[in-house]
């Protein structure tokens, strides 16, 4: 059997690329990808902890952080598209109008 | 798990929300006047708060939903805040060229999420609150479609959102490795058991909780996003999140912070001390640097999340008190602004400029009035509730022994008369002058009955608790007795 902390590692490894990914990427579809990443991370840590306590609780969860992540995605690509008609860029960084 | 009819009981309101947000959504595609769908979302947001205070407080859902007077009180402001903004709305999205029916069907979803969040005595409801609350408001900020700046908003305000709450996911899934439970009073009980007060991994889960809920109620340092979202976004959808959004925030950290987490009271206070202190001295200092009037009240809103910070920190029943009726003050107040702001978005006339206001008093002179109202009111000067609600903060944050941080948040409250008061003198002690350039300049007032009585009401709300202070007082109280 692996070990709990090994799946730990992996999913604080995920989570760490992810945030990272946000900070250091520009465009706004590889930084929704970062976020996907970190909200799957947590999804590892629950499904980890679920197994290891044999509790249902967390394994539920994982299905509401997917649904509203999958919402999330369609939301974020819908402003996207409607700034994108306008901006003609999807590179966050040139979206830079409001200052001060 | 099981499903009994006496738990419908208590989520009566909200399931009664969700079928008024969902009607407006098919009233939609068959009524042409869309003023209607605003009248029938008031009505409906008003038949939620009759519901309410029939409702009897209890549990549903095994634990999973709590309605007790801590969640009504909060209802109250959220019902509060959805009506006022939809009355203000009415004309301004004529003005805005955005005169859907989605529009008033979004704000009470995201109402309806506030509501589940303030509810919620469970991290599972409590996440799905926030996020049906937080998605609904994504939309609402980008409503402009036709416009960069509101594009740029919902995108600057959507990405960190997200990012915010994937911190506040992993915070959850390490309490709940941590305690095998998701329930609040069970994870208070569990920290309670295996004495894991210094547990290094709760203290991490507490810190991501921090940051999370500090996202979402804009203090600093997660404060980037909000100047950005408040300026770009409608004006009136500004003053739905700004109370909004805060408020909900606030809501989820008295639950879980008083509820699942009070075995490490000390940590927590010493952490946000750090926060507050911070949200007031940027809120009130970057403020003076602002011309643009969505984008002051934006660092003001940073502000005064730090001054409610300060209720928080109190940790105790009065802060809890004192940090609730400060939102419901702040509610009147920011509103009541904020509506004087859509009055004067009129057609070509955009109004949000500071030197918009050069001699309003000598033109409108109610208006003015009401704005005198407001800026008071913000500042914090008597007989104004925003005095009231400062006071009781600042009262119980020093009788839980936090003096040199209220001293620091009175300073800064002094400094941010600066920029309140500056409008009032805008008003009141310059003429009215032509813009250069643009030929008889003369900006025409957006008013309607609706919006008219929202200012009414903000400022009749704001006297009278200013007068009489103690009716808010126990009413906060009671709403706290069973908590």
């Amino acid at each position: 059997m692996i070990p709990l902390h090994y799946y730990l590692i992996l999913a604080a490894m995920l989570f760490m690329i992810g945030m990272t990914g946000f900070l250091v990427r520009r465009n706004f579809l590889t930084v929704l990808m970062s976020i996907e990443l970190m909200l799957n991370a947590v999804n590892i840590n629950f499904v980890a902890f679920a197994h290891y306590m044999d509790s249902m609780t967390g394994r539920i969860y994982v299905f509401f952080i997917m649904t509203v992540a999958a919402a999330e995605a369609a939301i974020g690509l819908a402003i996207l598209i409607s700034a994108y008609r306008n901006t003609k860029t999807t590179f966050v960084d040139e979206m830079n109008s409001l200052k001060g | 798990m099981q499903f009994l009819p006496a738990d419908m009981n208590i989520i009566m309101p909200e399931i009664i929300m969700a079928l008024i947000a969902i009607i407006i959504l098919l009233a939609d595609l068959v009524i042409k006047r869309k003023k209607s769908l605003a009248f029938l979302g008031v009505i409906g947001a008003g038949v939620v708060a009759y519901t309410i205070m029939m409702d009897s407080p209890g549990a549903a859902f095994s634990g999973m939903f709590i309605s007790d007077g801590y969640s009504k009180f909060f209802k109250l402001i959220f019902l509060v805040n959805v009506i006022l903004v939809t009355m203000i709305s009415v004309k301004y999205i004529i003005i805005e060229k955005i005169n859907l029916g989605e529009y008033y069907s979004l704000m009470l979803f995201s109402t309806l999420g506030m509501m589940v969040m303030a509810s919620a005595g469970d991290l599972i409801t409590l996440y799905v609150g926030l996020e049906l609350m937080a998605l609904s408001t994504y939309v609402l900020t980008g409503f402009i479609r036709h416009n960069t700046k509101s594009n740029e908003a919902a995108i600057k305000y959507f990405l960190l959102g997200a990012f915010s709450s994937a911190f506040l996911l992993y915070g959850i899934s390490m309490i709940y490795g941590l305690t095998g439970t998701l329930e609040l009073k069970d994870i208070a009980d569990y920290i309670n058991k295996n004495g894991l007060e210094n547990n290094k991994v709760l203290m991490l889960s507490m810190i991501l909780f921090v940051v999370g809920f500090g996202f979402k109620i804009a203090a600093a340092p997660f404060h980037m996003w909000a100047p950005d979202a408040y300026e770009g976004a409608p004006t009136s959808i500004t003053a739905f999140m700004s109370v909004g959004t805060k408020a909900a925030g606030f809501a989820a950290i008295g639950r879980v912070f008083m509820i699942a987490l009070p075995a490490i009271k000390l940590e927590w206070s010493t952490i946000l001390i750090p926060l507050a202190i911070l949200s007031i001295a940027v809120g009130n200092i970057a403020a003076i640097a602002q011309t643009n009037i969505k984008r002051m009240l934006a660092y003001s809103a940073i502000a005064h999340a730090g001054y409610a910070l300060l209720g928080v920190i109190a940790a105790d029943n009065e802060g809890i008190v004192s940090m609730m009726s400060y939102l419901m003050i702040y509610t009147f107040m920011n509103i009541g602004a904020f509506a004087v702001i859509i009055m004067l978005r009129g057609e070509g006339a955009k109004g949000e400029d500071i030197n918009d206001y050069e001699g309003l008093a000598k033109k409108h002179p109610v208006l003015a009035a009401f704005m005198l109202i407001f800026m008071f009111s913000l500042t914090g000067i008597p007989p104004t509730a925003g005095f009231i609600g400062k006071f009781y903060v600042f009262m119980s944050a020093i009788n839980a022994g936090y003096v040199w941080p209220v001293v620091v948040a009175v300073i800064f409250s002094a400094i941010s008369a600066y920029f309140y008061l500056r409008i009032v003198m805008y008003m009141y002690m310059k003429e009215p002058i032509n813009n250069v350039g643009v030929q008889n300049f003369e900006p025409l007032l957006s008013t309607s009955p609706a919006i008219g009585i929202v200012l009414i009401v903000a400022a009749a709300a704001l006297l009278g608790i200013g007068i009489f202070p103690s009716f808010l007082l126990e009413l906060a109280r009671a709403a706290i007795s069973g908590f």
